[in-house]
């Protein structure tokens, strides 16, 4: 599937995402599983909430990491990513 | 931005308890032929852990790093403490999982778990023929079972079902897909028998011959095409018929913690069948200490502990040895490579089972299902015919 700028996303049901001190990383947990996210993928998925669109996402990491340079390739790929791995849905 | 990686943070220098399993009773209603559990399980049914002592675990695991908490057994709904367990594991933060037969969910509890934040319920299900299912158990809960899955359903629950793979329903997997399908089920585990505790000694009655494993793999694989992300399916390969042995636990010491019913803390299910272990209990340890320090757990961590053939193996990474347990069990050396392994000097003892398995005078043999009466007369010396090819049985 496609990710569109205008798409809005969130966490799948059945998913839950959240941060944990004991990792220091963010996670995303669901029925019989688990991946801790690194840094780049847990501050996207931070800002999937079901209001925020694509776009959104990728300007306020702009905003966010100034001197990172060009990373709209590398989010829309993560989107991508999590949509296959159904940690996202579309809203 | 740091490379992506796809998304899964990759270095994790230190072991953490990321997997809770509260084995919180061995009391269960159900009778089932294949069940891991400790064929001496009736020496553990006294000294259960009280709630307090329970949310005492709880905490102490959450600290340690643990996300995922399994509530499982025997059957834990036997116990009526379950919902305030749920409220506080939600209140920690886990991810909470009900393991059950279903026997015990009512109405009035699953509503109570869902207010109190429960996660998620795994069914298990035994076949689509109220004949087998209600046989491999060796109760009447068939029906019971298709109730409470409408049930889970129908509070909106992911819908998680658990079946075991057997001689008994391996025929039936299309069926069985297909039950799940209405079922409106959301992941299914078709999980081969793994033999240990009762499904070992039931081993010839129970073990799939080649032909079928390979049959219902390649319906699976049938069914997944057709089916899609709709449903997913795991399919746990049975490790008789495979060449090397399974990473088990994903290494000793590693993610799990398996606490039981009274208190034992293990770094798997099946750990208490080990010789010249002693495994440190809650009422009077620290779950920090045990996870970093004791003994126990460090016994069989990492790699130091290997002999040949494991020790100089270019593959020692993928598997770690294989199974403490299984080594065990089948060869009387813990330390020795997992028997399943081609490489280790006692594969021969898993082709001898396979060959058993299709012996007709062994098949006939009566299953000893998991009772109370059984467990007892286990521990008190009965039953030596079947027990004297595995090690660790009274």
């Amino acid at each position: 599937m496609n990710i569109e700028h205008g798409d809005v996303y969130k966490i799948s049901p059945h998913h839950r995402f959240q941060w944990e001190e004991a990792q220091n990383c963010y996670v995303i947990l669901f029925p019989e599983g688990m991946v801790k996210l690194n840094p780049s993928a847990g501050e996207i998925l931070n800002l999937v909430d079901g209001k925020n669109t694509v776009l959104d996402v990728i300007t306020s990491l702009k905003k966010k990491f100034k001197d990172a340079g060009d990373i709209d390739k590398d989010i829309i790929s993560m989107f991508q990513f999590a949509l296959e791995k159904a940690w996202i849905t579309k809203d | 931005m740091a490379s992506l990686n796809n998304g899964v943070e990759s270095n994790v220098t230190q072991t953490q308890p990321l997997w809770l399993l509260a084995e919180i009773t061995y009391r269960c209603p159900l009778h089932c032929a294949f069940c891991y559990n400790p064929t001496d399980y009736a020496d553990y049914t006294k000294n259960e852990l009280g709630t307090d002592e329970w949310i005492k675990v709880l905490r102490d695991a959450r600290k340690l790093g643990a996300l995922q908490l399994g509530i499982s057994g025997g059957e834990p709904l036997l116990r009526d403490d379950i919902e305030d367990i749920v409220v506080e594991a939600n209140h920690l933060g886990y991810y909470s999982n009900l393991i059950t037969s279903g026997v015990g969910l009512t109405e009035k509890r699953i509503d109570a778990f869902k207010s109190g934040g429960l996660d998620h319920i795994q069914l298990s299900m035994h076949d689509i023929t109220e004949e087998i299912s209600n046989f491999v158990t060796d109760t009447s809960t068939f029906k019971l079972k298709q109730k409470v899955a409408a049930m889970i359903k129908d509070r909106g629950y992911p819908m998680v079902l658990n079946v075991v793979i057997h001689r008994y329903n391996i025929g039936h997997i299309k069926e069985i897909l297909e039950m799940a399908e209405a079922l409106g089920a959301d992941y299914v585990e078709l999980a081969n028998t793994q033999y240990y505790g009762w499904s070992l000694i039931n081993r010839n009655q129970l073990m799939p011959t080649k032909e079928q494993i390979d049959e219902a793999e390649k319906i699976t694989n049938e069914f997944r095409e057709y089916i899609g992300n709709k449903m997913k399916i795991f399919f746990v390969v049975p490790d008789y018929y495979a060449e090397r042995p399974k990473k088990c636990m994903n290494g000793w010491g590693e993610v799990f913690m398996i606490v039981t019913a009274n208190g034992d803390v293990l770094p798997c299910h099946s750990a208490r069948v080990l010789p010249d272990m002693n495994f440190p209990n809650v009422t009077n340890n620290d779950l920090k200490e045990i996870w970093y320090d004791s003994t126990a757990f460090n016994k069989y961590r990492g790699d130091d502990w290997m002999k040949e053939p494991c020790r100089s193996c270019s593959e020692k990474e993928n598997d770690l040895g294989g199974c403490r347990c299984q080594a065990f069990l089948l060869s009387g050396d813990a330390e020795a490579a997992d028997p399943i392994c081609t490489k280790s000097p006692h594969r021969h003892l898993i082709d001898q089972a396979l060959e058993d398995s299709k012996n007709e005078r062994l098949q006939a043999q009566p299953i000893i299902f998991r009772t109370d009466k059984n467990s007892k007369e286990i521990i008190q010396g009965e039953h030596k015919e079947r027990l004297k090819d595995f090690k660790a049985l009274p």
